[in-house]
């Protein structure tokens, strides 16, 4: 065994799980990532040290964890969080990506954002309150955005009692929305983020509770199959040509695998010509690959010389995705400007680029009901609707459930260059 | 690993190459920003990595504060020539001379705000409309909500309320005349995922990362290494020690650790054990408890 080995074990063959936090300002969702960071050492002494001089300059008496991860100076003046923030730690089994977001109703737009990319969502539930309308809204945007796993935190159960009865009855409440949401996989589990009970540690309060503790089931939870390996995608991100001598006729096609796992020799359609060949190489500066899947970064070399340009997808000659212009989909709007039924916007989809029109709006989904509204079709900031748009021209896409690469979408406002909606193709 | 499995290096690694080719596409004038320290070395192989067997098809630029240590501008040079690379080099002397900036005076002057000014005046000579830098969300604070793509104003300035939502992997780097971004593909890592790569894809970094012994003083608690331009305060000294980089920075404010690391598997059992962040070394941030958010809003790195 090496030295390195021996002092990190396991570290190089590590996996990322990137996880999002919700909950609001009560709820302890500071506290409880703190803890993680702090219980899994991640917390340095110049960080710890900065933490005793804010928490004795706000006049606390104990080191206030929730404020690690207040960044910016203008929200530690209003004690608020009001933007995606990202924190890191790691475990001898994994290393995790937080994506830590305000739960407040007005930061949906926030919440969306961190959970674009995650592989699992904590839910924050007070024990003493159970419940609540803000549970259900962050259940419902975890479900639409995908999340493959849900953790339901019941939180502040030193403030119970620790009472197995509270944490059953929330459990409880909760079951007629799993099905409704179409969640299939949620878990719950009783922890107090300040006392630190089945945070990392088990605890020793709740002896009727023998599940994991949340750091157990973060650092085992299995999520290789959270990514698409039976739809191949790739879309074409830039067009590698060296113009050098040894390199002379070289040409590839650099991009991230979307989906599906590819080998040499297969047979392969380019769209939008339909143009078949065969991958003849998969091309990386450490050599060759018998095989690339999500999310690697490759090259294909194809054994025709086809004129292929970014924005183009590399498929399988015989499972095509949809082609389409009149395309359905969620969206949730992230400008204050409301958007624009009839509307011109710039639309990027995987690596194109294009235009596309708002042709109609079918529902808005009230969050916290979760009831439809076919009444009021206006959708402002922090809105999710269904809406049909209209692309300039075809694009090549999947339902967001199947792929998350090619069935997701934004919306570009087109004088402001700004990032106004995320969609999520049906 | 099995099962189409990707370590998370690999998987860091993939993120950011996808970046780094997506700025190669949606924008006509990048650059890379070097400093010679590892960060900005490891992107400089990501790069590579991604446009390979094209030699990287944009220019780095490096702004020499004047402060460096011989040994990164040689590794530079080194590095650069070797691998078929660009670099553009922009002083801050110039713009001391030049009477744009005026230089700190005093036992703790430091050209690290300086350097700003030059940055932004290199990138409206160049009229580059995206420079990619090696930052880390994990370093600062003030760094944690920053995006993969940030926006910056045509003043180069940052503005924390009005950053453009990202999801997924789909970047938004469309902008107006003048504007430009700043792009950090290393976003998501930490000084340790950057140690581990190093060692993982043995990339060669400038020996200063090795131990050594050089003269150094000690300034409330931070190493620092005698130049000729450091001066020192009532009752510190120079002694001989041995030290290595943490970070390669301008020496006025890089501090040295003690240490007898001398290979990459030292240095990372060094990093695991180690009881501060890297910017803990570093005399900049301790200004005070905002500073980096501050000069980021000027347009800093």
């Amino acid at each position: 065994m090496s030295k390195t080995e021996e002092a990190v074990p396991g570290y190089l063959d590590m996996e990322l799980l990137r996880f999002t936090t919700a909950g609001s300002v009560d709820d302890g969702k500071s506290t409880l990532i703190g803890r993680l960071l702090y219980d899994s050492k991640a917390i340095f002494e110049d960080q710890m040290e900065q933490l005793e001089m804010a928490s004795v300059r706000r006049g606390e008496e104990q080191v206030n964890l929730a404020l690690l991860t207040d960044g910016l100076r203008a929200e530690r003046e209003q004690g608020i969080t009001i933007d995606v923030a990202y924190r890191y730690f790691a475990t001898p089994r994994r290393k995790f990506i937080i994506a830590d977001t305000p739960g407040h109703v007005q930061y949906t737009r926030n919440m969306v954002t961190g959970a674009s990319t995650a592989n699992l969502a904590i839910i924050l539930v007070d024990a003493r309150n159970g419940v609540l309308e803000q549970t259900i809204r962050h259940a419902y945007i975890a479900s639409l955005l995908g999340i493959p796993h849900t953790v339901i935190c019941v939180n502040k159960m030193d403030l119970v009692d620790y009472s197995e009865e509270v944490f059953e009855k929330i459990r409880e409440q909760f079951s007629p929305f799993k099905e409704r949401l179409h969640i299939s996989d949620v878990r719950f589990i009783p922890i107090s983020a300040l006392k630190g009970d089945n945070v990392v540690d088990p605890s020793e309060n709740m002896d009727w509770y023998t599940g994991t503790t949340l750091m157990e089931l973060l650092e085992t939870i299995y999520i290789r199959s959270d990514v698409d390996l039976v739809n191949r995608r790739f879309p074409v991100q830039y067009v590698i040509r060296p113009q050098r001598q040894e390199f002379h006729d070289y040409r590839s096609y650099a991009g991230r695998v979307a989906g599906g796992i590819w080998k040499p020799g297969e047979k392969v359609a380019v769209l939008p010509g339909g143009q078949e060949t065969v991958l003849e190489a998969i091309d990386t500066m450490n050599g060759q690959l018998e095989m690339a899947f999500p999310p690697q970064s490759v090259a294909f070399r194809l054994a025709d010389e086809i004129d292929i340009s970014r924005g183009d997808m590399i498929v399988p000659a015989d499972h095509k995705p949809n082609i389409g212009q009149e395309i359905d989909l969620m969206v949730c709007w992230l400008n204050e400007k409301p958007m624009v039924t009839g509307g011109k916007y710039v639309i990027r989809h995987t690596t194109s680029e294009l235009r596309g029109i708002i042709r109609e709006v079918v529902f808005k989904v009230n969050i916290n009901t979760l009831e439809r509204d076919e009444e009021d079709l206006s959708v402002g900031l922090n809105e999710i609707a269904k809406i049909r748009i209209k692309t300039s021209k075809p694009i090549f896409y999947d339902p967001y459930k199947q792929n998350h690469i090619t069935g997701s979408i934004i919306i570009i406002d087109e004088g402001t260059n700004n990032t106004v909606g995320a969609g999520m193709i049906i | 690993m099995s099962d189409y499995t990707i370590t998370h290096l690999r998987e860091l690694e993939a993120e950011a190459m996808y970046v780094i080719r997506e700025v190669g596409a949606q924008f006509e004038k990048p650059t890379l920003l070097f400093s010679g320290g590892k960060d900005s070395i490891v992107m400089y192989h990501l790069a590579r990595k991604s446009f390979w067997p094209q030699v990287v098809p944009f220019p780095c630029l490096h702004i020499d504060t004047g402060h460096n240590f011989d040994e990164t501008l040689a590794f530079r040079d080194r590095l650069m020539e070797t691998t078929g690379g660009r670099v553009i080099v922009r002083y801050v002397q110039d713009t001391i001379d030049a009477g744009r900036v005026v230089e700190e005076t005093g036992v703790n002057a430091s050209r690290n705000v300086l350097q700003t000014v030059t940055l932004l005046d290199a990138i409206e000579e160049f009229k580059f409309d995206a420079a990619l830098g090696g930052g880390r969300r994990d370093e600062e604070k003030a760094r944690a909500k920053e995006r993969f793509f940030s926006h910056r104003d045509d003043f180069g300035q940052w503005d924390p309320k009005n950053q453009r939502p990202e999801l997924w992997n789909i970047f938004n780097g469309k902008k107006h005349i003048g504007e430009h971004f700043r792009v950090f593909p290393l976003s998501n890592w930490t000084e340790m995922d950057v140690w581990q790569y190093i060692y993982l894809e043995q990339i060669e970094i400038p020996r200063l990362y090795f131990t050594h012994k050089r003269e150094v003083f000690n300034r409330d608690g931070v190493w620092l290494a005698r130049a000729p331009f450091m001066t020192l305060k009532e009752d510190e000294y120079y002694e001989t020690r041995d030290v290595r980089c943490r970070t390669i920075g301008d020496i006025s404010c890089t501090g040295l650790t003690l240490s007898t690391a001398n290979t990459l598997e030292d240095i990372i059992l060094e990093v695991a054990a180690a009881r501060s962040t890297e910017r803990g070394g570093r005399y900049d941030d301790k200004r005070s408890e905002a500073a980096m958010e501050d000069r980021k809003k000027e347009g800093y790195f």
